[in-house]
């Protein structure tokens, strides 16, 4: 679609900005940082320059990231309701987790398990950190077991846990062994692994693959039955994804994790398809149901009416039934209408407006769908704290070096369950989809889908985002609650893309009309314009009637 | 409850796993009604101006500091981070540190940077003076700026002797005692908003006392949107003003727990006398400072502070009956708590339980009950929870409730008013612009009190004593 000039961006050698940014490094900064910053080129095959992910982060530098902790259980494992969640450290890794992200959970019952508003700790004090800290740590587990009553109970260790050597593992198999009801896993989730939230998502994996995944042969009522991964139910994004689903006659047997419990995990091997959103956070686990049970994976993206649409049709292409082709088809004509007639309007204001995206391992990809739809252009784009496949397409994947801090990672060798590995398509099936444009266990990444020139600017930092704002002065920016306010001091509206700005849903149908009306209020707002007084704008004066001598 | 439909449904507990039943925990803290050290130091130094907050530990730790200060002011908190990897963990933190400091002094230019330790690289025993040294030796710290430090394990303590600890290295590494006595009293405001330092400040100028407030974080945390972003706002203590305060002639020291250590410091080191006080929250809290201050001033109270004084008094007794044997539950941190009490015992309120999570000690207790006598509940430290808090008010229900924005689900699940006060608040605006300190603080505080106290009975009148006149 062609988009009118706009001196900010087309008049802009992106370079000359890439140089802007590294001049202020001192050598060493600059020489890693000039790996990170890329100028957007798509060649023929999708080929696209190579980008550095997924790497040390520079001490020192104002960094968006958080650390192993914050991704395995704020992330993958917060947004599960009947996981009774222990941290085990001091006091504040798990005062901070409490409540901030933003997900939604709606339990079945009003009795139904809901832990989530509660932080538990073993306000880990300097006897433990002497004399160890399993002690106290068992105590803990007693004492929460008594209280609540969890199914499963989850234990994550916080920096100091690693160092002394508390064998949380050793605790979470004694303490199963007192509570055979209670199924006890513990996660070595210290905050100094890896380089960002990224280890964290790895590590939260393979734990819930190896002890929970399985563990449930109940299968649910339903003919397409399907797990949904990578979608954490921020502002309800996985109701809307569900109201949908629903509406097709589809079956999501799991949300890995949003406004999920337990059992759904326990019991997700036994559907036949998996659906990826957030590529960075849940690969692993795709790729590790896939061996062991032969599931398939498909990455979709419910963000974006169009998006959304694209993404039913996959799902429907892979279970090849006419009926739910067609009811997928009647759904989309019927949800389409009032997103049209909402978008329509809303792009006649933003047609485009320039945006930039800074956050996740996903998001900066996904929500291009959403800024495109009304005409935005995505000007400038990169992740917190993905890897070069996120960018650049899984194809890379053989070509990504292991440096040390990956290789603290453990990662699992899975193979064929002996008797639960069943391969949900043959040969001949996959054939089909691929004729039809649907590949399964493929990520074409981000940089494939963004226009030539634009910067790709890995683990973005506040030096780095104050030169983008000078240079191309955007109408909207993408990131989350530490950036927000120091860019809308510089007068653009910024839209958090972690906690939505307590709003939302942004995902499906609704979700997109919801996004349109966001970003039309952001962007057309009067307020940023206020912020000069009217004797700013026209300092002279006109009479003298004042204290003047 | 009724929803507006008019329909009854189903009221659900949010808290529903918190049985009334009170069981005694030694280990397992539920709800924490306390954060750990470093976000506090990280608050403090943000009350130095052009200082740059370092976190010493992985990038974690600062991304969650930075991310509740901002939560809770809706403002840039600008802070870096030492990003230990696991080798660093098992090497020490040198090497991250001097690199960053490198990079801060060449990407971010700050006059200060104001490096706290967290509870990794306290576990692995990084000797911030030595690294510091270091740093200087090998020329990473440019001529005229500073790099100060402060020791803030996350396994001892609380947020609120994190600022302590920070504020004390301020006057351990900035002040100096020249000999020659300055005309000035130096004011340790306690770990409070933006708007009570300022409230603070302006008390001090109306007594016609020059004074250093520090650290003071208003025009930082509280700024102006302009159209123009700045790393470093015109607000905070400057390096020259904390120096200036070894020749003042007293430290007034706002707070036991926040402000005494620095306080004491400042005497040992410069040889300030001071005085510690409660925070001046309610009459006789902001009583006490201004009679020290006239006291030790030599001044008189001006007529401005009388008349405001004088309207406190006026609209609490204009109002008492709705106070009058009101029963309030409290958790917060404990200076504040301290303050609180006396205020609402002086309005007649009765005290039902005051908790903690901070180690405030034997004599925060004492204080408490100066106030409250023996029947009411004080817990503090590790155990003293908002769960246990939940229990307490199960078991005998309050009028009111006092505390941060995590209490809304109490408040909500028991239909209680919540008068929201303390760290953090994430769901309201206010307290970035409205102190609740001075005489002025304590109208707001009346006005936040019979707000919520007054719509409470409006709701639940029946037709007949539905009163338009209060």
């Amino acid at each position: 679609m062609a988009v009118a000039k706009d001196g900010r961006v087309d008049l802009i050698d992106p370079l000359e900005i890439k140089e802007e940014m590294l001049r202020s490094y001192p050598v060493k900064v600059a020489r890693r940082r000039a790996r990170q910053i890329v100028v957007n080129k798509v060649e023929d095959s999708e080929q696209v320059p190579e980008i550095l992910a997924n790497t040390r982060t520079i001490p020192g530098i104002l960094t968006m990231r958080g650390c192993a902790y914050a991704g395995c259980k704020g992330v993958v494992l917060g947004p599960t309701r009947d996981i009774l969640q222990i941290t085990h450290g001091p006091i504040g890794c798990g005062f901070y987790s409490w409540l901030t992200r933003r997900n939604q959970t709606r339990p079945r019952t009003p009795e139904g398990h809901n832990f989530m508003p509660y932080a538990l700790s073993t306000d880990m004090q300097e006897e433990e950190i002497i004399f160890g800290g399993e002690k106290k740590l068992k105590k803990a587990v007693e004492e929460a077991i008594a209280l609540f009553h969890p199914k499963a109970l989850g234990i994550f260790s916080t920096c100091p846990v690693g160092l002394i050597g508390d064998d949380v593992h050793a605790v979470a198999r004694e303490m199963e062994e007192k509570h055979p009801g209670v199924n006890i896993f513990a996660f070595s989730c210290e905050g100094y692994k890896g380089v960002s939230q990224s280890a964290g998502h790895h590590i939260a994996n393979n734990k819930i693959f190896t002890d929970v995944l399985g563990q449930l042969e109940e299968s649910k009522e339903g003919k397409f039955r399907f797990n949904i991964l990578g979608e954490y139910n921020i502002g309800g994004d996985a109701f809307e994804i569900e109201r949908i689903t629903d509406k097709c006659g589809l079956t999501v047997h799991a949300t890995f994790s949003g406004n999920s419990e337990y059992e759904d995990f326990a019991s997700s091997h036994t559907a036949d398809l998996n659906v990826v959103m957030c590529h960075r956070s849940i690969n692993y686990m795709a790729d590790m149901m896939e061996k062991k049970y032969g599931i398939p994976w498909l990455k979709i993206n419910f963000i974006g009416a169009n998006a959304t649409a694209k993404s039913l049709r996959k799902i429907a292409a892979y279970f090849d039934d006419s009926e739910l082709i067609d009811r997928v088809e009647r759904v989309i004509a019927e949800e389409m209408v009032e997103v049209e007639k909402v978008r329509e309007t809303i792009r006649s204001r933003c047609e485009g407006k320039l945006a930039m995206l800074f956050v996740g391992g996903s998001r900066a990809h996904h929500y291009q769908e959403l800024f495109a739809e009304i005409g935005m252009r995505t000007v400038s784009a990169g992740y917190e704290f993905a890897h070069r496949d996120d960018y650049e397409g899984r194809k890379v994947l053989p070509n990504i070096q292991m440096d040390a801090d990956t290789r603290n990672i453990e990662e699992l060798t899975v193979g064929p369950d002996p008797t639960r590995y069943l391969p949900r398509k043959d040969e001949e099936g996959m054939k089909k989809l691929g004729r039809e444009g649907v590949n399964l266990g493929e990520y074409r990444g981000m940089m494939p889908e963004m226009a030539d020139s634009s910067l790709v600017i890995d683990d973005l930092n506040h030096h780095e985002t104050e030169v983008l704002l000078k240079r191309y002065k955007p109408d909207v920016f993408c990131a989350g609650i530490k950036e927000k306010y120091v860019v809308q001091k510089a007068g653009v509206p910024l839209k958090q893309l972690h906690s939505y700005d307590y709003s939302g849903p942004y995902a499906g149908f609704k979700g997109a009309i919801n996004f349109y009306r966001e970003i039309d209020r952001m962007v057309n707002s009067k307020v940023f314009r206020l912020a000069k007084a009217p004797w700013q704008e026209s300092p002279e004066l006109a009479g003298g009637y004042g204290w003047n001598e | 409850m009724q929803d507006a439909t008019g329909l009854l449904k189903e009221t659900i507990m949010i808290l529903r796993h918190t049985p009334q039943q009170l069981a005694d925990r030694s280990a397992l803290t539920v709800n924490p009604a306390k954060t750990c050290q470093p976000v506090g130091a990280m608050y403090a130094a943000l009350g130095i101006h052009g200082c740059l907050p370092h976190s010493h530990g992985s990038q974690g730790c600062c991304a969650y500091h930075r991310s509740a200060l901002t939560r809770h002011y809706k403002d840039p908190v600008m802070a870096t981070t030492s990003s230990f990897t696991e080798g660093a963990s098992v090497f020490g933190g040198q090497a991250n540190l001097i690199e960053a400091i490198n990079n801060i002094f060449a990407i971010y230019d700050p006059e200060v940077i104001a490096v706290h330790t967290t509870c990794l690289s306290e576990v692995i025993g990084d000797d911030l003076p030595q690294i510091i040294n270091k740093a200087q030796a090998e020329g990473k710290i440019p001529k005229g700026k500073r790099v100060i430090h402060t020791n803030t394990p996350s396994f001892k303590g609380s947020h609120v002797t994190g600022f302590a600890s920070m504020t004390q290295s301020m006057v351990q590494y900035l002040a100096e005692n020249t000999g020659t006595k300055l005309n000035q009293v130096n004011v340790i405001p306690g770990f409070v908003e933006p708007s009570d330092m300022t409230e603070i400040k302006r008390i001090v100028r109306e007594m016609g006392l020059k004074s250093v407030v520090f650290p003071d974080t208003s025009g930082v945390v509280n700024g102006p949107l302009t159209g123009k972003f700045h790393m470093y706002p015109r607000g905070g203590t400057t390096v020259g003003e904390i120096r200036s305060t070894g020749d003042s002639r007293l430290t007034v020291a706002l707070g036991k727990l926040a402000s005494a250590a620095a306080a004491k410091l400042l005497d040992r080191k410069c040889k300030v006398p001071f005085e510690v006080l409660d925070l001046p929250i309610g009459l006789r809290g902001t009583d006490a400072f201004i009679d020290t201050l006239r006291k030790t001033g030599g001044v008189s109270v001006p007529e401005s502070l009388m008349t405001q004084r004088g309207q406190v008094v006026d609209v609490i007794t204009d109002m008492h009956q709705y106070f009058y044997g009101k029963k309030a539950a409290l958790v917060g941190d404990p200076d504040h708590l301290t303050s609180l009490v006396q205020f609402l015992t002086d309005m007649d309120m009765e005290i039902l339980y005051v908790v903690t999570g901070t180690p405030a000690g034997r004599k925060f207790e004492e204080g408490i009950r100066q106030y409250t006598g023996e029947k009411t509940v004080v817990e503090y430290g590790p155990g003293a929870d908002m769960f246990r808090f939940h229990q307490l008010i199960k078991n005998e229900r309050p009028d009111l409730i006092f505390g941060n924005s995590y209490v809304k689900y109490i408040a909500r699940d028991e239909d209680i008013p919540l008068v929201r006060v303390g760290f953090p608040i994430y769901d309201r605006v206010g307290h970035q612009y409205f102190p609740v300190t001075g005489y002025r603080g304590a109208l707001r505080l009346i006005e936040k009190i019979l707000n919520v106290l007054l719509d409470r009975q409006d709701r639940d009148a029946p037709e007949e004593s539905f009163e338009l006149v209060m």
